[in-house]
């Protein structure tokens, strides 16, 4: 006669079974394709690339013009968004105002929004009639639509919700007794913020900066849009990328392989330091 | 005697809280704020600081009215429970950060700062981060991080909570030692009765947001007057109603005799190792001898400490050998005797 297992017995020899049950297909089967479908374009790319003219070809001046002007465009942006958007996050995160959702959800809209329609509505704000553009034209003779600076101010429009967001949710998981800390031994409400809350919250702001400055890289809707397409001067990355598809197929290869590299670059030098808080 | 260098009366208002409690402290003097947990000594202590808002009473510091000083600006150093050493700063530092925020040049500040860790003993981890210190090491940086705006009040929270027991008995001593030097007033908040008489000058019970007991702490341990100070410092405590030389216990029918004459409403206690226990009832000798039931039995020290449920509810601590002789064990019926003159009895 067998004895009765105990508890433990029996969980013992249940155990192997689970990990040796059924083989889930019907979660691998889909995540498989998944994976599939978010590299093989890569792979595509990889493959038909030029590779023998690859070299002349990023020394034409078209494609470095572009290059350098995303690139530049996209680090001016994020240091506008910085400069605008970790204060607007502590405001959110810390400050205690009537209709602080409300302002919450009104940042979080450049996100949800096509492009496109963020372009057509910096037009109608800050166009030569726009809203507020009919008097910067008026006083000052300015207009911003189809300047470099119109290139950035789309950028700062689409991409600074992301750092606005990445820093609030770092404010609010951050340890506020460091703060009264601070306040015990002298700090005012700006010194606290500059020498403790800032260095806290530092991978937050720096995965939010990467976020942002990935963003205002790969910005076409709401650039092409409000900025136009002028080679040299609002002809970003992303929209040689679109024109250089109709007319030369290998040199749109080529643009994209770049700005693939640039941002795999970007991911993987930030990514032992600070994307761990992405 | 001089007017006290801090005087609060502090109320507190929160959700099914209130925290209302006067405190005055002499300079140079310690006081520890004793309670359980959640009875609102941290609270107390973080309204002084001006980190929890005061609903109505008032803090006067030094002659000056701080009630509604921002923290920022109160002449307070704070050591925090866990010590809340800033993390990306070195140990000089986190020492240097209060001055610098009070307009000291950096290079002065941090002389300065060097100068307190090295009067802490702590001249080689200066340049070394919190995260490398010991418990020991960073409590010893946070006092000194407090000490350096030269507070004229100084504000612990659970100072030695966060050290394990070895730990604790160096640190307990060399806090005793810079808590003396101090010339301002001291506020130390804890739950261990030995921090409160080591540390502090007087003691302030509080429970349930209320003051129940104010004293030094030899009279605080000596005249408890409530459960849980009695519980704290180690005696059975009742309360009654007294007639001459007997006291009539509250709760029960019990009566209690002393070796004096009182009247009134009064506390009686005596300590565990006053109480013997009998199978028999004793003749003679104890006047107090009352039936009971072993509740339960466990090991305390060297002594066994043996509690008693029935008319007079408490604990006995006697010695294993008696514990054998008597074989006790729970549920047994036994008797127990107390002398008059171990019987303490104060005014309630």
């Amino acid at each position: 006669m067998t004895p009765v297992p105990s508890r433990q017995g029996a969980a013992r020899e249940r155990a192997p079974r689970v990990g040796a049950g059924r083989f889930p297909w019907l979660l691998v089967v889909p995540a498989v394709v998944g994976i599939a479908f978010l590299v093989l374009p890569f792979a595509g790319l990889l493959i038909r690339a030029p590779w023998s003219t690859l070299g002349t070809r990023l020394l034409m001046p078209e494609i470095r013009g572009a290059l350098l002007l995303s690139l530049g465009t996209a680090t001016l942006a994020t240091a506008i968004a910085l400069v605008l958007g970790v204060p607007l996050a502590w405001l959110l995160a810390r400050a205690a105002f009537p209709g602080r959702r409300v302002v919450r959800a009104l940042v979080t809209v450049p996100m949800v929004i096509p492009p496109v329609v963020g372009g057509v509505a910096l037009l109608l704000a800050l166009g030569r009639r726009g809203v507020v553009g009919q008097y910067l034209d008026a006083w000052f003779g300015y207009t911003m639509p189809f300047t470099p600076a119109a290139v950035v101010a789309a950028q700062v429009f689409v991409a600074m919700p992301f750092l606005v967001i990445s820093v609030e949710g770092a404010l609010r998981g951050a340890d506020r007794r460091y703060e009264e800390a601070a306040a015990t031994l002298g700090a005012t409400r700006v010194t606290v913020f500059r020498r403790i809350t800032l260095p806290m919250v530092l991978p937050g702001v720096a995965a939010g900066a990467v976020l942002c400055w990935a963003r205002a890289l790969g910005e076409f809707g709401a650039t092409i849009t409000f900025a136009g397409n002028f080679p040299g001067r609002t002809q970003t990355m992303p929209i040689a990328v679109y024109l250089a598809m109709q007319t030369d197929p290998e040199s749109a290869i080529v643009l994209s392989l770049v700005l693939l590299l640039v941002s795999l670059l970007i991911l993987v030098s930030l990514r032992e330091r600070w994307v761990g808080a992405l | 005697m001089s007017a006290p260098s801090l005087r609060a009366h502090l109320v507190v208002d929160r959700p099914g809280f209130r925290l209302d409690a006067e405190l005055a402290v002499q300079r140079g003097e310690v006081l520890a704020l004793l309670g359980p947990n959640g009875a609102g000594k941290s609270t107390a202590l973080r309204a002084l600081a001006g980190l929890a808002p005061m609903s109505a009473g008032g803090v006067v510091l030094e002659g000056e009215d701080i009630t509604t000083t921002p923290t920022e600006r109160r002449p307070i150093g704070m050591v925090f429970q866990d010590y809340l050493l800033f993390g990306h700063m070195s140990a000089v530092e986190n020492v240097a950060f209060g001055p610098r925020c009070h307009g000291v040049d950096a290079r002065r500040a941090r002389r300065e700062a060097a100068a307190l860790l090295d009067r802490m003993g702590l001249r080689e981890h200066a340049a070394a981060r919190p995260a490398t210190l010991s418990g020991g090491q960073a409590q010893r940086v946070a006092l000194a991080r407090a000490l350096a705006v030269r507070p004229r009040l100084l504000l612990l929270d659970e100072p030695l909570s966060a050290l394990d027991a070895h730990t604790r008995l160096t640190v307990r001593s060399h806090l005793r030692r810079h808590l003396r030097d101090f010339d301002g007033a001291t506020v130390v908040v804890t739950h261990d009765p030995l921090d409160a008489m080591v540390l502090a000058d007087k003691v302030t019970v509080i429970e349930d947001g209320a003051v129940v007991q104010y004293g030094a702490p030899a009279d605080v341990a000596r005249r408890p007057r409530t459960e849980y100070v009695a519980r704290l410092v180690g005696l059975n405590l009742y309360r009654g109603n007294a007639e001459r030389s007997e006291v009539r216990v509250e709760a029960g029918e019990a009566r209690v005799a002393l070796h004096e004459e009182t009247e009134g409403d009064v506390f009686v206690a005596f300590p565990p190792r006053a109480v013997a226990l009998y199978r028999e009832r004793p003749d003679g000798s104890p006047r107090n001898v009352w039936r009971m039931t072993i509740d339960g039995i466990e090991r305390f020290g060297d002594q066994v400490r043996v509690h008693l449920d029935g008319e007079l509810p408490m604990s006995a601590d006697i010695t294993p050998a008696a514990l054998a002789d008597l074989s006790l064990s729970p549920g047994d019926a036994v008797w127990a005797g107390v002398k008059a003159t171990e019987v303490e009895s104060y005014p309630a």
